[in-house]
């Protein structure tokens, strides 16, 4: 099974219309939205939900009114301030459950928060594994890791041997989850120096967790010296440097029809989008 | 008054509004007013490369986790069956600490009967502090490789001053981090752009931020690029555009090296100014309503 995630540090830089047109590419992959706070996905793959899980995560302190006698012992020892005159802050409180544990007078208890849900769903390029983090609810990462969970699985029954990941962008948790254990990155920029920065720092992520990456330059014509920038700085680390995308409205305007870049045009940037997957499902092939 | 620019979608223009608006108000009133930079966005904190900071200070963010003395521990379990994130595990005569996983709740060393674990701090990050052109500064760096991005979140809004106007950057998304840099806020700023994406991403933000109780109003960035999807939620679910950025390949250029829009086109100030006006309004509104 090859797995190929892609990231970026920066968000915008162009990750969910590289991946979309990737599954159209690919014929025959399964697919994953791993910005499960922000999934996008979705909008240009047109998915056919074919089964709903409930995704519960962590807990929330809840304080009995009637049981409480006020004596301040959980405000006090709650290392993230999460109770105040005596009521759970729902959004502060990070459910390690120590209250419950010390409350003299057992009046907290910890309920299991319903912190999302997860689908499988049917496109016309494959099946596709996506979710939906609950509004102001933790435990990203772990709803990353369930979606992968499952691709593996669905992409085991149905005899399908890639999968794709569309990654959020940052470096922490969600990211974490989405890298680990994949067989390739594929490190989505743009010739900013914002985007020159955080590439630097989500390069670092793949190498910390041993993940061989090859990076896309999108918009590279915006500033062609940073451009250039960027490929001097990926060959110093052992990336390679496999595509550069111009700018291009042919972006927006596969995304406002609900398609992928390469089925909703045959100009430039999707010849170059089709170059792209086929180094890196090259890469996949020989890893 | 804090005001926070969070987007839900990345790279739709966060980091150019708060850094404009930041350099805005400064000149504001002869710069009676103290303004305030805050860059929340610990993950990929790039203020600073628009605003190039003189750091004076610098403090490491680091959470406590637990250290086991195993001449005193007896491997009873208490730890490992608190420990909810599955940060200590014991099997027969062996205990393991696992620090990535932990969250510093202290459950393992307050309820340890033998008193066996003490607190030590890992280092996960670090806050700078300092100022820039007239404005005071700060960022958090999350170091790469850590997940637990909200405690850096939390100490570079200790930084905030109590005094003046703080403008705070968010990070993508609307998952902890974003709650963590928002809450609190009298005002959160939605950067959004004319896309299905922008629009997908925009009507998750707002649920975040009504959830917290926070008002907000949106600044449309690149307009003209895509649909006209979140104009029309905006006019449907009430929400104020306050700010409309067009598609401008001279400002996209100019971002690209690192310059400010209000430094590149001066004349965009007048804009920033009236944005917090609105902002202004609608926050005092919201205070005396809430005072009633």
């Amino acid at each position: 099974m090859k797995e190929v995630t892609v990231l970026s540090g920066k968000g915008g830089t162009g990750k969910t219309s590289i991946v979309g047109s990737f599954a159209a590419l690919a014929k025959g992959a399964v697919l994953v939205d791993c910005d499960v706070d922000a999934a996008d996905l979705h909008l240009i793959l047109e998915p056919a939900i074919q089964q709903t899980h409930e995704f519960w995560s962590g807990r929330t302190a809840v304080v009995d009114e009637d049981r409480c006698t006020q004596c301040g012992l959980c405000q006090e020892l709650c290392r993230f301030k999460a109770i105040k005159d005596f009521k759970v802050d729902r959004v502060s409180c990070e459910g390690c459950g120590f209250c419950s544990h010390i409350c003299p007078d057992e009046a907290i208890t910890m309920k299991e928060n319903l912190a999302g849900h997860w689908f499988i769903s049917d496109t016309r390029y494959g099946p596709l594994i996506h979710a939906k983090l609950g509004i102001a609810q933790e435990n990203s990462g772990k709803l990353v890791a369930t979606v992968r969970q499952q691709a593996r699985a669905v992409a085991e029954k149905q005899k399908l041997n890639c999968i794709i990941s569309d990654g959020p962008p940052g470096i922490g948790c969600p990211v974490i989850s989405s890298l680990s254990g994949a067989s390739l990155a594929l490190l989505v920029t743009e010739p900013t120096l914002t985007g020159i920065h955080d590439l630097e720092r989500v390069l670092g992520v793949c190498h910390h967790f041993n993940v061989p990456a090859v990076v896309s330059i999108n918009k590279y014509d915006i500033n062609q010296e940073n451009a250039q920038q960027i490929e001097a700085y990926c060959h110093t680390q052992g990336a390679h440097v496999v595509a550069k995308i111009p700018f291009d409205n042919v972006f927006t305007e596969a995304m406002v029809h609900g398609l992928p870049v390469v089925k909703y045009s045959d100009g430039t940037v999707s010849q170059q989008i089709s170059r792209l997957w086929q180094a890196v499902s090259e890469l996949l092939d020989n890893n | 008054m804090i005001i926070s620019v969070a987007s839900g979608k990345g790279g739709t223009g966060k980091t150019l509004v708060a850094t404009s608006l930041a350099l805005s108000l400064k000149d504001r009133d002869k710069g009676r007013e103290k303004v305030q930079l805050l860059d929340c966005d610990v993950e990929e904190p790039n203020d600073h490369i628009f605003l190039k900071p003189v750091i004076t200070r610098r403090e490491a963010v680091s959470i406590p986790v637990p250290r086991v003395n195993e001449e005193t521990c007896t491997y009873c379990g208490k730890c490992a069956e608190v420990c909810v994130y599955h940060a200590i595990a014991v099997f027969s005569e062996n205990i393991l600490v696992f620090p990535h996983l932990c969250h510093g709740c202290s459950a393992c060393s307050y309820l340890c009967p033998e008193k066996a674990i003490t607190e030590e701090m890992r280092e996960i990050g670090v806050v700078e502090s300092g100022h820039a052109d007239g404005i005071a500064f700060a960022h958090g760096k999350l170091n790469v490789g850590e997940p637990m991005a909200t405690p850096v979140i939390r100490m570079v809004k200790a930084q905030a001053s109590h005094e003046g106007i703080v403008v705070i950057d968010v990070s993508p998304g609307t998952s902890c981090p974003v709650v963590e840099s928002i809450k609190d806020s009298d005002f959160c700023l939605l950067v959004t752009e004319p896309t299905p994406f922008g629009l997908s991403d925009l009507s998750l933000a707002v649920e975040t931020a009504r959830e917290l109780n926070i008002p907000c109003g949106i600044v449309l960035n690149r307009a003209g690029i895509g649909d006209s999807g979140v104009e029309e939620f905006c006019h449907k679910d009430n929400l104020p555009i306050l700010l409309t950025i067009p598609l401008d390949m001279e400002i996209a250029r100019n971002y690209s090296r690192g310059v400010t829009l209000v430094q590149c086109m001066p004349q965009w100030k007048e804009s920033f100014l009236r944005l917090f006006e609105c902002i202004q309004e609608i926050a005092d509104e919201r205070s005396h309503s809430l005072k009633r």
